[in-house]
């Protein structure tokens, strides 16, 4: 699937830009659009995050993407197929990965149905294996529990599942909606280090952030949304030194720093 | 021509007594959207009330008791008013698709009751000599049943104009309120079981007086009137008018009424008499596929919910049940 | 009657109502309404099988058994073309209303295809009881006071047998677990790649079959007749529902009680009141602990 996407791309001579977003306008319902024209680009192994306030539209932008918000004009490519009207289901297969921000992990299954049902799609056994493996490197508490119901685990553990169950699915984007929402600080630290061994495997990552400063330090680039449309992009370092931004995500005339 | 306005008499005397039911049920589905899918059980308790108490003495074991028929009519829709408050309080606080389930029990079970409890229904024998509205005063059948179906229409506006008020007063819209939204309705103060029962028990009593003037309409009963198949009819007739809409009630039952009455003339009239049985059967599936076609193309019935009630309940909600309380 | 021979008499109707809870369970859990009309799949699976028994029945049995070859064949032919049933009940009234997204006219739908399918039965195949076989089951002494036929030991088995199957089925298989997933959280199933319209036709498919084949063990044990699905219909849910909607094993425990139930009722309150009997104990789970034995916190 990755492969046949890539050549597509090659074709069209952006072989770097993984996803872009272009102009969309989207909504839950026929009346409220909640994206107004909205433009985003990710380029192929870069992380970038996107920030805002509260109902500036980012998890609508991800799940849009996603396949699960109806688009209503613009465009969404990813490796240059078209990703507007594909099944929130089929997405997988597009090799986009998407991990919510609640409700994340099957909490009646086990660890490893988690993590098998991640790479439900596929059909190589020695490879799911081989990521198996993997992923219990990358995160060696879950195989320590992977017998157990991912219900009965913490916060931090479940969004490592969450990840996991994303990755098994061999993406080459990955979409996080908000992985430090509701953890304590030293666990968001350990999250962001993970995700930034995660890109170490060659994923591209899209993440909707509200903790800025955590996620920009690990970003190459930054987004920031407000009322359903990209007001500012710049390198990471430079928006969290940015005063415009610092007014627009809090108020404020400071920077981020 | 005194056969056809006999006929269409009688076939209005019986489409008004399930229009009585159906408002009922209206008040219950159309306005508070209770899912009671025991309307059998209710109409049941309701003609049994008036049997007994009506009946002349001796009809069965333990009765009847001779009563005027006013005392029977207000009778029946006390008692079954009284049972549905019982079952209200063990099913109101339910799901939707719940209470469906515990009224469908309840239709169920009572019908058990009905067949076993022979000393007091007369059980598979039925229950004999119940008693018309004028008694001895009429004697031509005719005149009799003439006097019936002008009762009935009488019956049917008083309901409709009584219900009209009651679902345009502060009170009704509060149980739209409810219905479209319940933690909302909830949060203004106003207890959204009170209401429910409320509902639930005027409807029933409804119902209760809908079997009433069945039983006194057909002066005989037998368990087997009151099988699921009542509910069907009078819920199809509910969501072919137009559900919360008492103008689609009454039009819903007389018309599935007549499709009915039509469906089963012309069994009767084509199909040889050891075919019969599956005549009624031929019946039952024409009013489901008529009832399946509605709720795929055109799910708000006939006449759907009158605007002027429904339009302001999602919208402004706070402002509709201030100036209601 | 005594009470081992009434637990006996409780585990065998209880295990048909096991049966079928699992498909009404699995419905109400994954399409989140409460289907009425699954009690005709017990009663149309009866008559398929035994429209093939009597095209080709014959005299022979297996041994103590009511029955041979061709009851068996029979009841796979039911368990087919009740799955083939359920699935066109689907499509023509149930997906097309799932659309509009109000639980409540679905439910009165199925309300509406229950009565339209019990009469099609009686149109049909007529409104008399039918059976099987003309063979007499004969009951013996396998425990001390307890007496049962071999068509009952034989119905116990084959659940048991089927439990274990479905058991495996869902924790073995990727189908299986992707079942497990869409009833868990179904959204988070369809990011994950799993096509929920490709689990709901499952759910059809297995409910519908397992149905199938407490429909006929019904067939065989008590009688053939339209009205078996819908007075079946309350246990059924009753057994759902103490059990624990959208749990199987809920479901396989709610129908075992159920069935207890019912049996035991019948010194007390007398045989004609088992259907009111499984009513109050629905009634009181509802109200004191409505999530059912192994239901899930919602």
């Amino acid at each position: 699937m990755a492969e046949s996407a890539r050549r597509d791309v090659a074709v069209d001579g952006h072989a770097d830009i993984a996803l872009s977003v272009r102009e969309v306008v989207a909504g839950y319902t026929a009346e409220l659009d909640i994206l107004r024209g909205i433009t985003v680009e990710v380029k192929k192994g870069e992380i970038v995050t996107v920030l805002g306030p509260n109902g500036a539209g980012k998890s609508t932008l991800i799940k849009t993407v996603a396949g699960l918000v109806p688009v209503r004009s613009g465009e969404i490519k990813l490796f240059g197929d078209s990703l507007v009207g594909v099944s929130a289901h089929r997405m997988v297969g597009r090799g986009l990965a998407y991990v919510p921000q609640t409700q994340n992990v099957f909490a009646k299954l086990s660890i490893l149905e988690n993590l098998e049902l991640g790479a439900g799609f596929r059909h190589d056994r020695a490879g799911m294996k081989e990521d198996l493996a993997k992923m219990y490197e990358l995160f060696p508490r879950l195989y320590e529990r992977r017998k157990q119901a991912a219900g009965t685990l913490s916060g931090g553990e479940r969004q490592m599942v969450a990840v996991a169950r994303a990755l098994m699915a061999r993406p080459t984007m990955l979409m996080l909606d908000e992985p430090s929402a509701g953890l304590s600080p030293k666990l968001v630290g350990m999250v962001f280090s993970k995700i930034r061994e995660v890109r170490e495997l060659g994923v591209t990552m899209l993440i909707v952030e509200q903790n800025a400063k955590a996620a920009l330090v690990i970003s190459d680039r930054g987004y920031v949304l407000a009322r359903g449309e990209d007001r500012v992009s710049d390198a990471a370092d430079a928006l969290l030194k940015n005063p415009e931004v610092g007014a627009l995500y809090l108020g404020s005339k400071q920077g981020l720093l | 021509m005194i056969g056809v306005v006999a006929y269409l008499i009688f076939f209005l005397s019986q489409g008004l007594i399930f229009a009585v039911c159906c408002l009922g049920l209206n008040l219950q589905w159309g306005n508070t959207g209770l899912f009671n899918v025991g309307v059998s059980g209710f109409y049941l308790i309701g003609a049994y009330t008036f049997a007994l108490l009506c009946a002349p003495a001796g009809s069965v074991l333990l009765g009847g008791f001779g009563m005027p028929f006013i005392v029977g009519i207000i009778g029946s829709m006390v008692v079954t008013g009284i049972a549905a408050f019982i079952i209200g309080v063990a099913t109101l606080r339910l799901r939707a698709d719940y209470l469906a389930i515990a009224t469908i029990g309840v239709a169920i079970s009572l019908r058990l009751v009905a067949l076993n409890t022979t000393s007091l229904t007369g059980g598979a024998q039925g229950f004999p000599n119940v008693p018309r509205p004028f008694g001895g005063l009429i004697q031509n059948n005719f005149d009799a049943n003439l006097a019936f179906f002008g009762l009935m229409v009488v019956i049917v506006a008083v309901i409709y104009f009584g219900l009209e008020a009651m679902v345009r007063s502060p009170w009704g819209r509060v149980l739209r309120a409810i219905r479209e939204d319940e933690p909302a309705a909830a949060s203004l103060g106003k207890s959204p079981f009170s209401y429910r029962m409320q509902s639930f028990v005027i409807g029933s009593a409804l119902i209760g007086l809908g079997g009433a003037m069945f039983a006194s309409f057909l002066g005989f009963l037998s368990s087997d009137n009151f099988f699921s198949i009542m509910t069907f009819q009078v819920w199809t007739m509910l969501i072919i008018g137009g559900s919360g809409n008492n103008k689609g009630a009454i039009l819903g039952a007389i018309l599935i009424w007549a499709v009915w009455t039509a469906t089963g003339s012309v069994a009767q009239a084509v199909l040889p008499t050891t075919m019969q049985v599956k005549g009624g059967a031929l019946q039952i599936i024409f009013i489901g596929l008529i009832l399946m076609l509605v709720l795929l193309f055109r799910p708000r019935g006939i006449l759907g919910e009158e605007a002027s009630v429904s339009r302001a309940v999602p919208k402004g909600l706070k402002k509709i049940l201030q100036k209601g309380s | 009657m005594i009470l081992p021979q009434l637990i006996a008499d409780g585990i065998v109707a209880g295990s048909t109502l096991a049966l079928g809870a699992i498909g009404l369970t699995m419905t109400y859990d994954i399409m989140r309404f409460a289907n009425f009309a699954h009690g005709e799949f017990l009663t149309f699976a009866a008559y398929f099988a035994l429209m093939f028994v009597s095209a080709f029945g014959g005299v022979q049995t297996f041994g103590p058994l009511t029955f041979g070859w061709t009851f068996i064949v029979g009841l796979i032919i039911a368990v087919v073309l009740t799955a083939i049933l359920a699935l066109v009940l689907d499509w023509l009234i149930y997906r097309p209303l799932r659309r509009t997204n109000i639980v409540i006219t679905l439910v009165i739908a199925s309300f509406g295809a229950e009565l339209m399918l019990r009469n099609i039965a009686v149109f049909f195949w007529g409104s008399q009881s039918r059976f099987y076989s003309t063979a007499i089951s004969i009951h013996r002494e396998i425990l001390p006071g307890v007496r049962m036929s071999a068509d009952d030991i034989f119905l116990v088995l084959l659940t048991a047998v089927l439990m274990i199957l479905l058991q495996l089925f869902l924790t073995r298989t990727q189908l299986g677990k992707e079942m497990r997933a869409v009833s868990d959280n179904a959204d988070l199933a369809r990011v994950t790649g799993i096509s929920v319209r490709r689990i709901i036709r499952w759910v059809w498919i297995i409910g519908g079959g397992l149905a199938a084949v407490s429909g006929v063990l019904v067939g065989l044990t008590v009688q053939i007749s339209p009205e078996n699905g819908f007075s079946l219909i309350l246990p059924l849910f009753a057994a759902a529902i103490v059990g624990g909607i959208g749990s199987i094993y809920g479901a396989v425990a709610g129908g075992l009680i159920i069935g207890l139930v019912e049996s035991l009722s019948v010194p007390i309150m007398g045989a004609q009141y088992k259907l009111a009997a499984a009513f109050i104990v629905m009634l009181v789970v509802l109200l004191v602990r409505p999530r059912g034995i192994f239901g899930a916190k919602s």
